[in-house]
């Protein structure tokens, strides 16, 4: 498979990945691992809760949704790693049993000015249920290879 | 856990520590971020990172796991007080997520969360909006993790 590089990333609509389905089992496993809260791991004391019934950790939607930027193009991308996210947004809650949708856009894409060899692509990714609602937006900077010097180092 | 007239800017909490093995960092990244370097030494020392790095999803996730437990360990503190326990409203989500440097395998990190920011809710009066900086510290005392945590935490006697 070909190498994504910077240039392969203008600004527009990049794509959209998935599904994916997500299980209770997975929401139990992540959330007893690093969210035990009720509402993650209780159906009863979730119904009681402002989500109003079982919902995954917004970081396990997170790590899902990064998951799915993995297998739909970064993991062919000359991706270096990423310097933080400007801001996510849990808007509603992942159930179990949902099929989960990226939609990905590049908002903006500039060549690093502090490693010339390198761009830095600003992506907007939005999760959605099969139902079509958002259940997550997040903004988040990627710096990937530019395509003279993909070859060096990366390894494919 | 407090209620939102007990929160006051500057307030700071040590969370706590988590040590990042190789085998975790391995582990996360399988499931959830199988970049190269997050998944073999060899790798990660060729990368930007120079070393076997954990996942930046494996980073925050240790964090809200060390909040979490510090929540925990707060509310059963007020009910042996005998005090009304606040449940906090679920997280409307977070800004300035920055991965300042790498977390690499063998790092213990040190988490802390100061507030930011104490305001009502104008759409919700029964709720207060607080911001916190929760941090990552590793053990050379470099800042490596720090984001911008938003949370609903209840008005004392507002009712559910």
């Amino acid at each position: 498979m070909t190498t994504l590089t910077f240039e392969d990333f203008p600004p527009g609509r990049f794509g959209s990945f998935g599904p994916r389905h997500v299980t209770r089992e997975e929401i139990l496993a992540f959330a007893t691992e690093f969210d035990p809260q009720p509402m993650h791991l209780d159906e009863e004391a979730a119904k009681q809760s402002l989500l109003g019934g079982l919902s995954a950790s917004g970081w396990h939607l997170c790590s899902i949704m990064m998951r799915m930027m993995v297998d739909g193009f970064i993991g062919h991308a000359a991706s270096l790693g990423s310097p933080g996210v400007n801001e996510v947004r849990w808007l509603a809650p992942l159930r179990p049993g949902d099929d989960l949708m990226l939609d990905v856009d590049v908002t903006e894409a500039r060549p690093s000015r502090s490693r010339p060899e390198t761009g830095i692509v600003m992506f907007r990714c939005t999760v959605r249920n099969a139902a079509g609602l958002a259940l997550c937006e997040m903004v988040s900077p990627i710096m990937v290879g530019r395509r003279a010097s993909a070859g060096a180092g990366q390894g494919g | 856990m407090n209620f939102f007239e007990d929160i006051e800017v500057g307030q700071r909490r040590e969370l706590g520590s988590f040590t990042f093995t190789a085998e975790a960092i391995k582990k996360f990244a399988a499931q959830f971020d199988p970049q190269r370097f997050h998944l073999d030494e060899e790798e990660g020392r060729k990368s930007l990172f120079g070393g076997l790095a954990a996942s930046g999803w494996h980073v925050g996730s240790a964090c809200m796991k060390l909040l979490v437990a510090d929540g925990q360990r707060r509310a059963k503190e007020a009910a042996a007080r005998g005090e009304t326990v606040a449940v906090w409203g679920p997280s409307p989500g977070f800004r300035e997520l920055r991965w300042i440097k790498p977390v690499l395998a063998g790092d213990t990190i040190s988490f802390a969360s100061v507030v930011e920011q104490v305001r009502t809710s104008d759409s919700r009066p029964q709720w207060g909006i607080v911001q916190a900086r929760n941090t990552g510290t590793n053990q050379r005392g470099e800042l490596v993790f720090s984001l911008l945590a938003t949370a609903f935490v209840p008005r004392r006697g507002a009712g559910p």
